[in-house]
């Protein structure tokens, strides 16, 4: 009987160290990342502030990402134009199709679908850059020459995305309205004007504040998320494709989950 | 050639002229591996260390936890006589900036050319107050003594492996440091190119009077080192002098403890079966 109850306790034990070292890694991984983050967040004041970094990732990252944010923000814009009019049709409002596709396109889809491509272009973009960077001691050597790679690499790409990704989501939000108004001319045979003063009256200045904040605080898990797998490479080439896949998933997965509790706040603030 | 005369034993007790101290230094990454194990040596002022050891024994290991690039599990680092140990970052960068680095695989940026690449720790590093106007000559300098002086609007993608390696070597002591680390220099390169690339190092020691230490898995290294000099006159490398010698120690590395340390001689004698595999008879015309 005691050693029966002896043997159950022993595999309790066993049982939870299992899962304590199962934790261990992701529980150490996240440390790292809010550690990376803090550094990166207390580095935008301090000097040197290597403004050419920043305004060639600025160009990389807004200017670079800007065809696959406009391809899809006209093409959503339109199949929602096309599902929002069709739907519409059934209660006689097709009508209003321009003040659904604007509120959907400036709460919810532009910043998200331009965060998301953002995130698949630009996270996987930058955690292989740096993975390259670590795998062939380039991060070292940063560091053995003077420079912090916090500094000289984090800062630049979190600073550009959190500028470029509201305008990439703005734009996107504009071209969306655009491939909206196309599918209502052409297939619902709606007035022009009617489709864009819909569109201008549905949107409320909460909605604005809404929709420039989510791509703001997505832009930082783009950067971070990227720059961390980037930085954490081990294991040569082949650790460097599993940062880059890492880094994209990990960033798109944040992009939603902070979408959702963005969302919680702002309608629970009516 | 004449056998060079080194020193006929090696100090046990840290000075005050020792540029490198380990102290009992152990380094255990997260996975539980043992990289360095209970390390101690010194290296002082005027010395070149040669550091053999099997793939996988701990060399750059050792070779980054020196320059503090790696945080130690126990035991301290000193460089030029400050403890580096727990050094926050932001100091280390003054320390470092008297410390050049020659990387495995150059680590030169991709994205820069050879001249910005060479001109990098004159602009980044706080410690070197160096007028902009003197920052070309200098890096024009520094790529001339590698004999690179050409490729200076070139990017590292257009250089080989050897010269990638000499344009480290000149981003390495563009800011004339009296300490140099050299982690395998000529690892992966043909013979000629490696014998060039050794020959560079013991010029650069002759030339700057600097401390180095230099990691490899190559013994004819450490022998070019310990027996040749650079000649000023000819731009070649002449045997030393018994008389002069080239204050050359070795060290042996096994699964990272230091299973050697002594000059060339006790090495050449030791019946160690690991470190006879490193030894082979001085080459009569390395040079």
């Amino acid at each position: 009987m005691l050693a029966s109850k002896s043997s159950a306790q022993g595999s309790v034990v066993r049982a939870t160290k299992t899962v304590l070292d199962f934790l261990k890694g992701p529980i150490l991984a996240i440390q790292d990342f809010y550690e990376l983050t803090g550094r990166a967040l207390a580095n935008v004041i301090r000097k040197p502030h290597y403004m050419d970094d920043i305004l060639l990732q600025m160009d990389t990252i807004g200017v670079g990402s800007l065809p696959i944010v406009i391809l899809t923000g006209l093409f959503t814009g339109a199949v929602m134009g096309l599902e929002m009019g069709q739907s519409l049709q059934q209660y006689g409002q097709t009508g209003r199709t321009g003040t659904f596709v604007s509120i959907i396109l400036v709460r919810e889809l532009g910043p998200v679908l331009a965060a998301v491509m953002v995130a698949g272009r630009n996270a996987s973009g930058i955690a292989s850059e740096l993975g390259s960077m670590k795998v062939t001691e380039q991060i070292d050597a940063m560091r053995a020459l003077g420079t912090d790679p916090i500094q000289k690499l984090v800062k630049p790409r979190m600073i550009a995305t959190a500028f470029m990704l509201p305008c990439l989501t703005v734009i996107d939000d504009f071209i969306g309205m655009f491939g909206g108004w196309v599918i209502a001319v052409l297939i619902f045979r709606l007035p022009t004007r009617q489709y864009w003063t819909l569109v201008w009256q549905a949107l409320d200045w909460k909605d604005v504040v809404e929709g420039l904040m989510k791509p703001f605080i997505f832009s930082f898990a783009v950067s971070l998320l990227g720059c961390f797998y980037g930085l954490r490479t081990s294991g040569g080439t082949q650790g460097v494709g599993k940062a880059t896949t890492q880094a994209m998933v990990a960033a798109s997965v944040a992009i939603f989950i902070l979408n959702l509790f963005i969302g919680i706040i702002f309608v629970r603030r009516g | 050639m004449a056998a060079a005369e080194v020193p006929s034993e090696v100090p046990s007790e840290a000075q005050s002229d020792s540029l490198v101290r380990f102290e009992n230094v152990s380094v255990v990454f997260d996975d539980g591996t043992r990289a360095l194990d209970d390390m101690s040596f010194h290296v002082r002022r005027g010395e070149t260390r040669i550091l053999l050891g099997a793939a996988g024994s701990g060399k750059t290991v050792l070779l980054k936890t020196a320059m503090a690039l790696n945080r130690v599990t126990s035991g301290k680092v000193f460089l030029f006589d400050e403890d580096v140990t727990r050094m926050p970052e932001a100091r280390l960068f003054d320390v470092r900036s008297r410390i050049g680095m020659l990387f495995q695989e150059s680590a030169l940026f991709d994205s820069m050319t050879i001249a910005q690449n060479v001109a990098y720790p004159l602009l980044n590093q706080k410690a070197i107050s160096m007028p902009r106007e003197k920052m070309e000559p200098a890096v024009r300098d520094s790529l001339r003594f590698v004999e690179l002086e050409q490729t200076m609007e070139k990017f590292p993608a257009e250089l080989s492996g050897g010269m990638r390696r000499r344009a480290a070597i000149a981003r390495a002591v563009v800011n004339k440091p009296p300490l140099l680390f050299y982690d395998s220099p000529t690892a992966g390169l043909d013979p000629i190119t490696a014998h060039t690339i050794m020959a560079l190092i013991i010029k650069e020691r002759d030339v700057d009077a600097t401390t180095a230490l230099v990691v490899t898995h190559r013994y004819q290294d450490g022998n070019l080192v310990a027996n040749f000099r650079y000649n000023p006159d000819s731009g070649r490398l002449d045997p030393v002098m018994k008389v002069s010698g080239t204050n050359t120690i070795f060290m042996v590395l096994r699964e990272g403890r230091l299973v050697f340390e002594g000059n060339q001689t006790d090495l050449e004698a030791s019946t160690d079966p690991y470190i006879t595999k490193f030894v082979k008879r001085p080459e009569k015309d390395a040079a």
